[in-house]
């Protein structure tokens, strides 16, 4: 028995936007008949909105709810938007869905990603030119027809370490199993590529990009938990300026938590020789 | 909402007669049967009387032919690797491409420890390939397991014929055959069938789950997988599980005097539920649909539409089946049975087993074929393949 959420539920009991636009802008398809679960997604597009999408969905329980949940994620937004969501998006508007059912978001991240490969804006696009799109691309998984580029993509957007997770993801490894070694190869060769691109010098630019985006993100939320706060007022070479609100200016524990939290977090993730100032 | 349970090939209602033979053995009679005093004698009396039921049950020449175990696949485990244990030399075995996966996974795990194993085929109709069978027995057999009847399509393997074919071959190799699935459903005879060993289940027939029997003949060793005390006469050792082995008892005393009632009744309905989905839905076909099944199974693809959604449109309004699709099983390939069988990709990923028992009534069934048609239509109105089941429409006349 599966553990479904209440809106996993709700989206296979009453799919919403079931069905097939005859006069779609865009087209996308993902899976097989073979595989167990297919999806085919339409899209009718204006001034670069979806204003209306469709789909049609052979498969299980959260193949059908992650098929209807994508078609009323994509409603009314722009295409820059619809371009943004990945399969973590479907997983997160479920409320969740069972590991072993993740490729079930997969699906109809691909299928959306094909309906947008097919659009041109001057119009509707064969289903023979969407398959051909998929040719440069290396199978891995012979059984289930998954892609290098595909693997990849999940390992990315859902930071995948094992080859069971890159299973539950794309079902690719899920048959007969010849392809687990390649499918572990692509996941250290993502990992060593993350780890290069980690240490490899940082840019003028890159560093204070980076070091705004961890003040943001990270610092700021842990001092906001304490009633305090935290933004970025200048950074010059290693010296970061930053200004302190709310609880944390002028408190005792001021100096320490900069010194001891603010800086170290810095010094860990961007830089060593960092050295942060209050203004 | 009622509850209409059609998965009895996954387990059964516990029988309320046998639940009441159990009790006493919790709370009052709850001596150990290897105890010496007095108090312990209902204990040891219930085992030697559920050792005569199950003698009856499977018609053997003695009670020391019976071997109470947890479940059905101990009693696989412990027959196939006793029997092996006490033959170390010959190093081939076979079995078929259908089995239930205590003996299947038993089977590859064997290989591993160096075994050569042949996994002998069936045709669609689900039939077992005895020539096949026959070319792959030699003189290096150790041991042949076939089910007596499979659990997803309930077809019925010549388990006889099958004894004649291998002991033809080689009069040493030993024939195991998993009854579970017969158990309860068709007459079981070991003496007729001439099988050194043969497992069934409790929960199958209406006994409780976690405990079983193994038949083995007296003529064939085993050595035992639980080391431990005398239980048993030493083939299987641990306290004996006197409410269960008790309550398993009467169960298959009663069900082997409910086998007219199967073979009629229960086949009845089965075949009723089976013609009233067939002539109500374009897109549902049979699989393995042959006179040879027991009289409770009937498996039906619905075709371009996927099991699981199926099963959970059905639970919603209360009935009970199960599914080869690949999605209710947590692993990503559909059932190893259907596609033994090459059962079609159109509609292997939508086939569901109804199972029905003794208690199933009429007016479920009716129920059933009142309520499946709509779930089936809307869920082929979901389905991507719509020019397909137009076709199929057509061709069908509906």
């Amino acid at each position: 028995m599966w553990d479904y959420s209440e809106k996993v539920i709700d989206h296979y009991r009453n799919p919403r936007n079931v069905g097939k636009i005859d006069d779609a802008d865009a087209v996308g398809l993902a899976g097989s008949l073979s595989c167990g679960d297919q999806l085919k997604i339409y899209l009718k597009i204006k001034d670069n909105v979806v204003i209306d999408a469709k789909f049609q969905t052979f498969g299980c329980g959260s193949a059908v709810a992650s098929s209807s949940m994508l078609t009323e994620m994509i409603i009314g937004k722009t295409l820059d938007e619809v371009r943004k969501i990945t399969n973590k998006d479907i997983v997160d508007a479920l409320g969740g869905l069972p590991p072993e059912k993740m490729h079930c978001s997969v699906m109809g991240y691909e299928a959306l990603e094909d309906a947008l490969k097919s659009y041109h804006a001057d119009g509707y696009v064969s289903l023979d030119e969407i398959n051909s799109n998929k040719s440069a691309d290396k199978v891995i998984c012979k059984c289930f027809d998954v892609t290098e580029n595909q693997i990849w993509d999940a390992i990315k957007t859902n930071g995948l370490k094992t080859v069971e997770e890159v299973t539950n993801y794309t079902k690719a490894g899920g048959a007969c199993g010849h392809c687990k070694e390649a499918i572990k190869d692509i996941i250290d060769t993502y990992y060593q590529k993350v780890a290069k691109e980690e240490n490899a010098p940082l840019s003028a630019a890159q560093k204070i990009l980076k070091i705004g985006k961890i003040i943001d993100t990270q610092i700021a939320a842990e001092l906001q938990k304490d009633g305090g706060d935290i933004t970025l007022q200048d950074i010059d070479g290693n010296k970061v300026y930053v200004k302190l609100r709310g609880k944390c200016s002028g408190c005792k524990n001021s100096m320490m938590t900069l010194k001891g939290f603010v800086e170290n977090t810095l010094r860990n993730a961007v830089d060593k020789d960092i050295e942060v100032i209050e203004v | 909402m009622n509850l209409i349970y059609l998965d009895n090939n996954a387990t059964t209602k516990v029988d309320d007669k046998v639940i009441k033979v159990m009790m006493p053995y919790f709370g009052e009679k709850y001596g150990n049967a290897s105890s010496m005093y007095e108090f312990a004698r209902s204990a040891s009396d219930a085992i030697k009387a559920a050792r005569e039921q199950m003698k009856y049950f499977y018609n053997a020449e003695n009670e020391k032919e019976i071997i109470f175990t947890s479940c059905g696949s101990e009693s696989a485990n412990l027959a196939i690797r006793g029997m092996l244990n006490m033959n170390k030399n010959k190093r081939h075995i076979i079995t078929t491409k259908v089995e239930h996966p205590c003996v299947l996974n038993l089977y590859k795990q064997l290989e591993k420890e160096g075994y050569k194993a042949d996994y002998i085929g069936v045709n669609s109709n689900g039939e077992l390939n005895l020539e096949e069978l026959d070319e792959k027995v030699n003189s290096d057999t150790a041991l042949v397991s076939v089910m007596y009847a499979n659990n997803e399509t309930g077809v019925i393997f010549p388990i006889k014929k099958i004894v004649e074919i291998v002991k033809a071959k080689n009069p040493e190799t030993k024939v195991f055959s998993d009854g579970v699935q017969a158990a309860g459903k068709i007459n079981i005879d070991v003496q007729d069938l001439g099988v050194d060993a043969m497992g069934v289940s409790g929960h199958k027939f209406h006994a409780p789950k976690g405990v079983g029997a193994l038949y083995v003949n007296s003529k064939t060793l085993i050595t035992p997988l639980i080391i431990g005390g005398h239980q048993e006469r030493g083939k299987r050792a641990g306290t004996e599980n006197v409410p269960y082995i008790a309550g398993m008892g009467l169960a298959a005393e009663m069900a082997k005097d409910a086998l007219k009632y199967e073979s009629t009744e229960v086949k009845r309905l089965r075949d009723k539920l089976e013609s009233g989905i067939i002539k109500r839905i374009y897109n549902a076909r049979v699989n393995a649909g042959i006179n040879n099944r027991v009289p409770n199974t009937t498996n039906i693809g619905f075709e371009y539409i996927e099991g699981e959604l199926i099963l959970l449109h059905l639970s919603d309004i209360g009935i009970c089946a199960s599914s080869g699709s690949a999605c209710t099983s947590g692993s990503l390939e559909p059932s190893h049975v259907l596609r033994a069988l090459n059962v079609p990709f159109t509609s292997i990923h939508g086939s569901i087993r109804f199972s029905l028992s003794r208690f199933t009534k009429e007016k479920e069934i009716d129920y059933v074929i009142e309520k499946l048609p709509p779930i089936i239509e809307k869920l082929c109105a979901i389905s991507p393949y719509q020019d397909e089941l137009n076709a199929l429409k057509k061709l069908k006349g509906f």
